[in-house]
């Protein structure tokens, strides 16, 4: 039987690591080359034009918060009108100009209708590209691939910084699009023609959808950029010992998500190319044949339903490439604060190359109501329903890895441990909607915007703070206040289901989206009660996040000094490197790995560090 | 000295023989690849759908394409002999392949014109339409590789020593190049075998 050699010494450092470097580490030469930081002694090179994988996390980091904040304060704008479509808005006057029409007889202020339309299309724009793509698979793969693999940095510095620079483009236009007189694009955040294929169809189909598209292509740069490190630096530079099957589940998360984004990008810029054609030569791809205003336009024999095509190609894998950096986060959160291994280790690798390869032929399953074949349907319903496998696999093996574990409830495991809740109940509304049968009533209604938002949106956010409160220390060299960050946790988990939940409800009554108000409609003004309780929680949960934005960069400068560089006790090599890493991150030699990344109470010893040797006749977790 | 060259400037512990910006090109190219892919599904949705004029390619594209795979060509014997150190063959195989580059280009443009002429212009039918976007887009692309050539041709005639960080950004340009070769390859026999 196996039997271990392996004890964890007592004291404050409870391992040398930099004992076992020396030792056992590999020599690259790297400072022969490198002495000091002198690259990056001035202020642009390493805090503007920085090619450092660590500061170019930082800045996907902070320009997504920056974006949450704006998308976020849009959707309470459109849920005030939602919740109180007879009160004044004219307070928001000095914010929005013209959008708010103020009455001169009465002084009442109404949101503009187009308006409406512009703050529901940027909030989905904003959230699903800005923040939970750039924000959160841009800050942690960034982060934590060198250092979870033993990197001195990604493959190509060069590109890394170029993507996060076309992102921070994207950034400024999109930004530049809000304040365009005839306001930002208004189609939705899909852009289906003819909305954005005519620019005469809306007011934010003009200026606003060229810079929309223009944005987007800066962004998909930036992803490509991106994503094309992410894959080589994982498969190329792992240090000695780093199997693939000794890698954390995060760097598995953000390699399958780099190869999702990888093959599903590049198909909507190919859409996008056909629109910008529709839209500027007046070729026929996506529009038919138009009337406006009586008189027919020269379009003929497009096809609105190929954009959809070409659009869901990527929109699906998307969902994915948002979820699986945060399913990723949520297994090492959980084990390091359990102090268990991870649960069916190789279960959850297999499950997520499952849900990737699946992702790329369920597409279809958003256009169950577009006048697809309903034979074509079924296939994509049976697939989609498959998906609920590897789903359910994961859960299980997180419920499993708490179940019995040595708790510490922190703010980043408290954040872990709702993702879980979060993500079973909006998974759950996932195979109502699957259902194409089901979906023909259920679609377009408030049920759909519950599902999403709870399945994605927000457990997306609760992987990211899970992320960024365990990894704050690395990255900072600081812990976040936890009593801010609990405070944080159980007001937005609250929040997050009041504002959710009874959305469901609204949708079973057959609720619409995106209407600008319901109480023209006899069906539909049963509920002005339920749509204030949903945007008042709405609000609070919106000021809790500001408290968290306020506790982040508090921490920042005034956060709790960390004093050990390994303070949770966790595996991965990240936490062999100084408290505060220059360029390089190890300052020596390269850590070489002896062992997989979940060793944690084994035979009694609390954790045991990648970079410790196996013992004698102990068994090698990692191993093919 | 500057960090951009980080990578290639220590040993690295690395267990894959191909360097990683190698393997990073053949990741982008895949990608690449996927976007072209997305343009030829389309072609096939739509052309399914109907309302679709039939028309003869302009034979200049089988031509433009005998000189864009002869310039594939050439590119890898100016290779050949830079592994050699044979500097002039090396340098004038580059030469001719800036040349066919520049000339695949203008053949494309001649196409376009001869398609036009023929009455299958813009905005005629999605039919011609796909062609002009296709191939425009695939222009671009070359567009790029004629950039990394004209490094590639600097280098040849400025630089002395034959060091491996030149032959790196040589294998590169190859790479790319045979990509944009094969590209087009792959368009005119999916062209083909839709229309045949």
């Amino acid at each position: 039987m196996a039997t271990t050699v392996v004890t964890q010494p007592a004291g404050k450092e409870a391992y040398n690591t930099d004992e076992l470097i020396e030792k056992y580490g590999f020599d690259d030469h790297f400072h022969e080359h490198h002495h000091g930081d002198k690259f990056q002694s001035n202020f642009i090179t390493k805090y503007i034009f920085s090619q450092d994988h660590k500061m170019i996390a930082k800045q996907f980091l902070i320009t997504g918060m920056f974006w949450a904040l704006i998308g976020a304060g849009m959707s309470i704008i459109f849920r005030l009108q939602l919740g109180f479509p007879e009160e004044s808005l004219a307070w928001l006057k000095p914010l929005l100009g013209k959008w708010i029409e103020v009455n001169p007889d009465t002084g009442v202020g109404t949101l503009s209708q187009d308006f409406y339309y512009a703050l529901v299309t940027m909030h989905g724009t904003i959230i699903v590209f800005f923040v939970l793509t750039a924000g959160l698979s841009g800050t942690f793969s960034n982060l934590l691939i060198p250092l979870q693999v033993g990197a001195r940095d990604m493959a190509s510095p060069f590109m890394n910084m170029l993507s996060y620079w076309f992102f921070f483009l994207a950034s400024v236009v999109m930004f530049l699009s809000l304040f365009v007189s005839t306001g930002p694009f208004a189609g939705g955040w899909t852009a289906y023609p003819p909305l954005s294929a005519l620019p005469q169809a809306s007011d934010g189909s003009g200026v606003g959808m060229d810079l929309w598209l223009v944005s987007l292509v800066f962004f998909v740069v930036s992803v490509a950029l991106g994503g094309i490190n992410y894959v080589t630096t994982v498969l190329n530079l792992r240090t000695k010992g780093m199997s693939l099957w000794r890698m954390p589940l995060t760097v598995w998360a953000f390699f399958i998500t780099a190869i999702i984004a990888l093959l599903s990008f590049p198909v909507l810029v190919s859409g996008f190319f056909l629109l910008m054609f529709d839209r500027m030569l007046g070729t026929s791809f996506y529009l038919n044949e138009i009337y406006i205003g009586g008189q027919a336009l020269d379009h003929v024999g497009g096809s609105p339903i190929l954009y959809q095509h070409l659009f869901w190609f990527l929109g699906h894998p998307e969902v994915y490439i948002i979820i699986l950096p945060a399913m990723g986060l949520v297994s090492e959160v959980l084990s390091v604060h359990t102090r268990k291994p991870i649960f069916g280790y190789k279960a959850m690798v297999y499950s997520m190359l499952a849900i990737a390869f699946l992702s790329f032929i369920v597409w279809a399953h958003h256009m169950f109501m577009a006048g697809v074949n309903p034979f074509i349907s079924n296939f994509f319903v049976v697939f989609t329903l498959i998906i609920a496998v590897p789903s359910a696999v994961k859960v299980f093996n997180w419920i499993a890895t708490i179940y019995k574990g040595n708790v510490r409830y922190n703010s980043a495991s408290l954040f872990a441990i709702g993702f879980v809740s979060l993500f079973i109940s909006g998974g759950l509304t996932g195979i109502f909607l699957g259902n194409s049968t089901i979906d023909i009533p259920m679609h377009d209604t408030y049920f759909v915007v519950a599902h999403f938002h709870i399945v994605m949106g927000v457990a997306a956010f609760f992987g990211m703070f899970a992320g960024i409160y365990n990894w704050f220390p690395k990255m900072y060299g600081r812990f976040m206040n936890e009593t801010l960050g609990k405070i944080h946790f159980w007001g937005t988990l609250i929040g997050a289901y009041a504002i959710f939940w009874p959305m469901h409800y609204l949708g079973i009554a057959g609720v619409p989206r995106r209407y600008y108000r319901f109480d023209n409609f006899d069906a539909f003004s049963y509920f002005p009660e339920m749509n204030q309780f949903i945007t008042i929680a709405a609000i609070v949960v919106f000021f809790l996040q500001v408290l968290f934005v306020i506790n982040f960069f508090y921490s920042i400068w005034y956060g709790e000094k960390v004093t050990e560089r390994n303070p949770w006790k966790a595996n991965t090599i990240e936490w062999t490197t100084p408290i505060h890493a220059g360029h390089g991150n190890w300052p020596g030699k390269l850590p070489t790995v002896q062992r997989w990344a979940y060793d944690y109470s084994k035979n009694g010893v609390d954790y045991v560090p990648q970079v410790v040797p196996l013992g004698e006749g102990e068994e090698d977790m990692g191993r093919h | 000295m500057n960090v951009t060259a980080l990578p290639e400037q220590y040993e690295s512990p690395r267990r894959n023989k191909i360097h990683p910006l190698k393997f990073a090109l053949w990741v982008g190219c895949a990608s690449l690849a996927m976007m072209f892919g997305g343009f030829t599904s389309a072609y096939v949705v739509r052309q399914a759908a109907g309302n679709w004029l039939e028309f003869q390619m302009p034979s200049i594209f089988l031509v433009s394409t005998a000189t864009i795979i002869l310039s594939s060509i050439t590119l890898q014997l100016s290779y050949y002999h830079f592994r050699r150190q044979n500097t002039k063959p090396y340098r004038m195989l580059l030469v001719a392949t800036f040349v066919l580059g520049v000339l695949f280009l203008a053949l494309q443009y001649m196409g376009w014109l001869e398609l036009t002429a023929r009455g299958v212009e813009l905005r005629r039918n999605p039919a011609g339409d796909f062609v002009y976007l296709i191939s425009g887009v695939h222009a671009a692309h070359v567009l790029g590789g004629l950039a990394v050539l004209a490094v590639a041709l600097i280098h040849a005639f400025r630089l002395k020593k034959f060091t491996p960080r030149r032959k790196l950004r040589l294998e590169l340009t190859l790479t790319y190049w045979h990509f944009v070769d094969l590209l087009w390859v792959y368009l005119v026999v999916f062209y083909w075998l839709q229309n045949r």
